[in-house]
């Protein structure tokens, strides 16, 4: 019955989706002007309905109804309460509706809450947002029923893949999704205003804060993957430059780009077009990666669909959104009149930089990443890796760096060289400091690694500075989040060029008693025995670590056995200290009963995932601030508002 | 500073910049694609045409049955990997994943050195939806093979 009404529901939802769309369309006319009034409520409606059909979804999988098929085959009644609600959205159609779902509720709340735009742009931004929902929910509907009912109910669920049956799926699924829906909304506002012709800093304003919002939640899904990675691969590395990965960084980039040239143009009504285009960009990268990670072009874990016709369905959706944004680009591009001036030394300069690099970093990202397919298609079967991915990008990395270090301290529309003088002179000393320490420490050491090891320190100087001067409480909450998104960069550049420079590796075959030297640590194989957990077995060591003849800690690296489905996944160890990880993994026992085991010292590596994570409070702290600066304008409007209208009787 | 530039050409220089950019990294990517993408060889490609040393290739094929042999420090293994056509000896240090078995097929990450191919990473089947996408065309003989094993 649940799963009836649910899919009853969606399809009421889709209707909604196609009135919106209409009436959003004919509203624009003269003629049909009054239309406008059924877009808003329409929209809000329609993120309702969708959220109750999510709803239902989660439900059937809590209370495990094997009638229905995609319960069967994901779900299994001995699973733990966490992963039989995360199990609704670890597979194909669970995770489409989710992204629908997602879609329609923000579209939703933007009918309710924006005020600032122009009416007519708003409506054509939830035109737009109807249309790029359509897509979905025909995908939904036509190729990915998440409803659908067995001939006859299982006698038992199949189970999640044991690599997903982890916390971080609880999470990761659903912030990359906001991440990339809130860029459907970006999009859908460049659409509406290029519809409008309203190209201006309002438009900007509107559509700051999804930007932020969808770049906050992207860095914390790919901070988090990232960590996902390094400690359930058991390959002791935080980033492998794999097209998934790659799928989730094409849209960072390009949200990166959009958030910074959006900032331009709210502030200083420049960069009008190049920030229109970002935006279409920006989406155009998420739907690439929905198509690289939900297609099955690809073979990861994250690739449910293997169904061919899915895949050219997304590719279709594609194809119409980005042409079409781009026809309506190129058409309407002219008709947006050139924004405010600025001089080549001006802060726009230095963002304009900064948005060009990003967008090379994000060509050689979507280059690696296509050329393999495109190969493949040609019969030709190569691999991209990091030898690839990680000098060519530096080569666009490093300079944007540089600029990042001096482009906050400089002026809007016209600076002299004069004035920052000290500015730039004190991280560039620092950067020289450290360069010449490394060398003199530490070498012979790679080039990467230690450039990033001399630019981190400069940078967090630098990143520090806007801040010198001023006076801290009345600093605006948006100032201190750029200085702690650009801090939280030069963390992670750190912890990424300690990770390089300074990592050792020790394999072994150990018997119980043995010791091994990793690093400062001395590691001593105690023991080795059995565990069970709820729905797993596990061989499971016991590992005394001594760091520096310090008091062993005791660490438990599992290698683990999953019965429903039967899968095997390593449990890697970790010792955290405040200068770095241990990174312990159990491997096979050997013929002559001794067992492999892998150690890695990684001095620093955690400061990847901190910076990350700083990067995204940035990001936060600047929302916060916009969003009370908002808050604040409209309470005053209002106000007034309502004293006029007093006045007035 | 008096550096500006005529405020009428401004959007044309933006423009322009952007696109020497893009093109710049256009180039770029070609180049070091052309040098660092890794190829995929099977075993027969290999001894045909050797790719030059250390170039990092990947080698795809099953593991001979009877040929995984652990060297004395108990984290070595020496092992043959094999189509219909060729041998190629692989040496790999590290903990093999856990569907790497004899008789099975594997993606073998490394470079030549010498006649022997030295593997920095292995690549095995993982499960039934989770199959090397080299490993996707590999004759049915094989695949039969690989699924036998596995099951």
């Amino acid at each position: 019955m649940i799963a009836e009404l649910g899919l009853a529901v969606l399809w009421m939802a889709a209707a909604l989706a196609v009135l919106q769309l209409i009436a959003g369309a004919l509203a624009l006319r003269p003629a049909t002007a009054h239309l406008a009034g059924v877009v808003r409520p329409v929209a809000i409606l329609q993120g309702v309905l969708v959220a109750f059909a999510f709803a239902s979804l989660i439900w059937l999988f809590l209370s495990t109804d094997l009638s229905v098929k995609l319960v069967a085959e994901n779900s299994h009644s001995a699973k733990p309460f966490i992963f039989k609600l995360a199990g609704t959205w670890g597979n194909h159609e669970g995770s489409m509706l989710m992204w629908v779902t997602i879609m329609s509720l923000a579209g939703g709340f933007v009918a309710l809450i924006e005020k600032r735009l122009r009416e007519e742009t708003l409506i054509a931004t939830l035109a737009g947002q109807a249309f790029v929902s359509l897509g979905f929910y025909a995908f939904l509907l036509l190729a990915s029923n998440p409803f659908t009912r067995l001939p006859e109910p299982a006698p038992e669920g199949a189970g999640l893949n044991p690599l997903l049956q982890d916390i971080g799926l609880a999470f990761h699924p659903p912030t990359l999704y906001v991440g990339y829906v809130g860029l459907s909304i970006a999009f859908s506002f460049a659409v509406g205003a290029l519809v409008t012709r309203d190209v201006g800093p309002a438009f900007a304003r509107a559509m700051r804060p999804w930007v932020l919002g969808a770049w906050i939640f992207l860095t914390l899904g790919i901070t988090a993957g990232s960590y996902w990675a390094y400690y359930t691969l058991g390959w002791g590395g935080w980033w492998f430059w794999d097209p998934v990965e790659n799928a989730s960084l094409m849209p960072w980039l390009a949200a990166t780009a959009l958030l910074h040239s959006c900032s331009v143009l709210a502030a200083r009504n420049a960069l009008r077009t190049w920030t229109v285009m970002l935006g279409v960009i920006a989406f155009s990268m998420s739907m690439v990666g929905t198509f690289l990670v939900r297609s099955g072009i690809l073979t990861s874990v994250h690739a449910f669909a293997v169904d061919p016709t899915r895949g050219s369905f997304i590719l279709a959706l594609l194809a119409i959104y980005i042409g079409g944004a781009l026809l309506l680009f190129a058409l309407r591009a002219s008709t947006v009149t050139e924004g405010a001036r600025f001089a080549v030394l001006s802060r726009e300069s230095a963002l304009v930089f900064n948005n060009v690099m990003l967008c090379g970093i994000l060509g050689i990202v979507l280059v690696g990443t296509l050329y393999p397919l495109l190969t493949e298609a040609m019969g030709v079967k190569v691999s991209v890796g990091p030898p690839y991915f990680n000098p060519v990008s530096a080569v666009f990395a490093i300079p944007m760096m540089l600029v990042m270090a001096v482009g906050p301290v400089l002026r809007w529309r016209e600076d002299k060289g004069g004035r920052i003088t000290w500015q730039i002179a004190v991280p560039a000393l620092v950067t020289a400091a450290a360069l010449l320490a490394v060398e003199l420490l530490f070498a012979p050491i790679n080039l990467l690694p230690a450039l990033g090891l001399a630019i981190a320190p400069g940078l967090a100087v630098a990143s520090l500075q806007p801040l010198v001067g001023r006076n801290l409480r009345r600093t605006p909450l948006a100032t201190y989040g750029m200085v702690i998104g650009h801090l939280g960069i030069a963390v992670a550049l750190f912890g990424m060029a300690s990770e390089g420079a300074f990592s050792t590796e020790r394999l072994a075959a150990m018997n119980p008693g043995d010791s091994q030297q990793v690093g400062p640590f001395k590691v001593t194989l105690q023991d080795i025995g059995p565990v069970a957990g709820p729905n797993w077995t596990a061989l499971e060591a016991t590992v005394a670590a001594s760091y520096a003849g310090a008091a062993p800690t005791v660490l438990h690296p599992q290698a683990r056995t999953f019965a429903n489905p039967p899968g095997n996944r390593t449990e890697s160890a970790l010792l955290t200290r405040w200068n770095g990880q241990l990174y312990a993994v159990l491997g096979e026992e050997g013929e002559d009963g001794r067992w492999q085991m892998r150690f890695w010292w990684k001095p620093f590596v955690p400061m990847i995932w901190y910076g990350g994570a700083l990067v995204a409070l940035g990001g936060l702290l600047a929302l916060l601030g916009r969003v009370a600066r908002d808050v604040k304008r409209l309470v005053a409007t209002d106000k007034i508002a309502y004293r006029r209208e007093r006045q007035g009787r | 500073m008096n550096t500006t530039i005529k405020p009428k050409h401004q959007r044309l220089v933006l423009i322009i910049l952007a696109l020497v950019a893009l093109i710049g990294a256009g180039l770029l990517a070609a180049y070091a694609l052309s040098k660092q993408a890794a190829y995929f060889y099977l075993p027969s490609e290999l001894a045909a045409k050797p790719p030059e040393a250390g170039r990092a290739v990947r080698l795809g094929g099953m593991v001979e049955k009877g040929s995984i042999k652990t060297l004395p420090d108990g984290v070595t293994i020496n092992f043959i990997v094999k189509d219909d056509k060729a041998r190629v000896p692989v040496r790999f240090s590290g903990i093999t994943p856990d569907l790497f078995v004899e008789g099975s097929g594997v993606v073998a990450e490394g470079r030549m050195e010498g006649t022997t191919f030295v593997a920095d990473n292995l690549l095995a089947k993982h499960d039934e939806k989770y199959v090397p996408r080299e490993m996707k065309n590999m004759s049915t003989a094989e695949a039969k093979a690989v699924i036998a094993e596995t099951k």
